[in-house]
Parts: structure tokens; sequence; C-alpha cells
């Protein structure tokens, strides 16, 4: 028997009031995607077909800055908060869970801050 | 939690089990979901490239030419143009979920056409992106 009352066997379980935040961020992140990824294809072209000369100048017009800095944030924010849900879907063991979660979102977290570093420099060497 | 997990889910047999894969065909909207999810993993890693190719053009035009060089071997423009699909076939149904999401389009028939429509979509988007870009 169970003496503990059920508010007590809830609590510490998280709050009621953020239980729809990350699916939320998922959303808006997803919707911020559309353009931003049509945007990428063009990078991404440019990146493995252009001159270097070309890519530089291309990338560091403010439009084009933006828009890579937006895209880096979104994306790698989209994919920590995707990436968690599959981990929460096949993981059951409490503890691998979690440290699967902290290992996807600081990776990252340093990947993205990796890729901005890199945004940065281009503007530094033109 | 646990004690919830066994009483109320585990040892009460007559709640619905989830379709068992290897005797149950899933419908096309099962199989493009799960795809959904495989390319969203696949993208994921996709990232890497990025990093990769962002640091390379950061770090000048030297480094620059060695990533065009590496990724220029077949191989490589296989995974690119793999990574583009994905990517093109995520968004579709990514759209989708945000058509979902507004209560919308669950009925059988709806469920079908829009499967076909983002699978046309997605291939018709890699295929301009081949000729055009
Ligand atoms: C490089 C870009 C992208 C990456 C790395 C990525 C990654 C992921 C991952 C790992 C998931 C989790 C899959 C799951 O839970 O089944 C996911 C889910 C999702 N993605 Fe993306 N994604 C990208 C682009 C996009 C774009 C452009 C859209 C456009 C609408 C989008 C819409 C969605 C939606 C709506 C979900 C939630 C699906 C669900 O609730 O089951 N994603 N993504």
């Amino acid at each position: 028997m169970d003496l503990r009352s059920p508010l007590a066997t809830v609590r510490g379980l998280g709050s009621a009031k953020t239980g729809t935040t990350h699916w939320w961020m998922q959303r808006v992140s997803a919707v911020a995607l559309v353009p931003l990824t049509l945007w990428l294809i063009t990078f991404l072209d440019m990146s493995l077909n252009a001159p270097f000369a070309d890519t530089l100048t291309w990338l560091t017009t403010p439009f084009n800055t933006v828009c890579i800095v937006a895209w880096i944030i979104v994306a790698f924010y989209h994919a920590a908060l995707g990436l968690q849900v599959v981990i929460e879907d096949y993981i059951a063991a409490e503890g691998i869970k979690i440290i699967a979660v902290w290992a996807v979102n600081l990776s990252f977290l340093f990947l993205g801050l990796a890729a901005l570093l890199a945004v940065f420099r281009t503007l530094t060497i033109g | 939690m646990n004690t919830f997990w066994n009483t109320t889910m585990a040892s009460n047999s007559s709640r619905p089990t989830s379709p068992h894969l290897q005797a149950y065909r899933l419908p096309l909207t099962g199989i493009i979901s799960i795809t959904h999810r495989m390319t969203g993993v696949m993208l994921s890693g996709g990232l890497l490239f990025f990093v990769y190719i962002i640091s390379a053009l950061a770090g000048g035009a030297d480094s620059y030419a060695a990533m065009q060089d590496l990724l220029g071997f077949w191989l490589f423009r296989l995974v690119y143009w793999g990574f583009v699909y994905a990517l093109f076939f995520h968004l579709c149904h990514g759209v989708r979920h945000l058509i979902w999401d507004t209560g919308k389009t669950f009925d059988r028939k709806t469920l079908d056409r829009y499967a076909m429509i983002e699978l046309g979509c997605s291939l018709v988007l890699t295929l301009m992106t081949l000729i055009f870009v």
C-alpha cells in the first residue's frame, strides 16, 4: 500500500506548465526552416561547385550572412529537439536515456557554435 | 512512476497493443511516418558535413579547395543528393504535420491523397535542384 498522497507521487516529475514547450518549439522551428532550407540549397550548391572568391563574396553580403546565422540556430535547435524525442521513444532505461539526451543537446550546441564561429571568420578574411 | 507503469500498463492485457510489424503491413502513411523519422535522424548526421563545409570556407582558399576536392568524390556526391532528397521529403512531410496540427485531413482518403502529393513534391523539388541550381 502506498501511503503517499496522489500529489506527492507526481511532485518532482516536472512542471505542468511547460509540457507543451518542446512540442511547440519543434513546430516553430519547422515553420522557420521551410524558407531557410530553400535558401540553404543555394549555399550548398555554391560551396560544392563555385570558386572560393565567389562563394565568399556571396555569403558575406548582409542578407546571406543573416540567412546562414538564422539557418544554423534554427536547424541545430530543431535537430536537437527532434533527436531528443527519438531517444525518449526508444530508450527505456531512465539513466541511459537522460545521459543520451544531454549528450545530444550538448553535441548540437557545440556543433552549432562551431558553425557560427566559422561564419564570423568568413567576415574577417574577405 | 514505476508502480504506475506496472499496474496500469503491462499487466492489463486487454489494452490495445501496437501493430506487430512482422504481421501487419503498414499503410502508406505509416511508411511515410517512419521515413520522416529516419530522414530527420540522417539529416541531423548530415549537419556534420555542413559544419565541415562552412569551416573549410572560413579556413581560406586552400582548405576550401581541399573540401571541394574531397566532396567531389562520387560517393560523397551520392551522399549529397541523398541529403537533398531526404531534406525535401522531410520538409514536405513536415508541412503535412503542420496541416495535421490544425486538426484536419485525418480521414482515410485525404491521407492517401496527401501522401502521394508529398512524395511527388519531394521528387519534383529534388529534380528541379538537379536541373536548375
Ligand atoms: C536539416 C534540417 C532538419 C533536420 C536535421 C531535422 C531533424 C528532425 C528530427 C531529428 C526530427 C525528429 C523525428 C521524429 O520525432 O520522428 C524532426 C521532426 C520534425 N521535423 Fe525536422 N529536420 C529538419 C528540417 C525540417 C524542415 C525543413 C521541416 C519543415 C516543415 C521540418 C519539420 C519537422 C516536423 C514538423 C517534425 C515533428 C514531427 C513529429 O512530431 O513527429 N524539419 N526533424
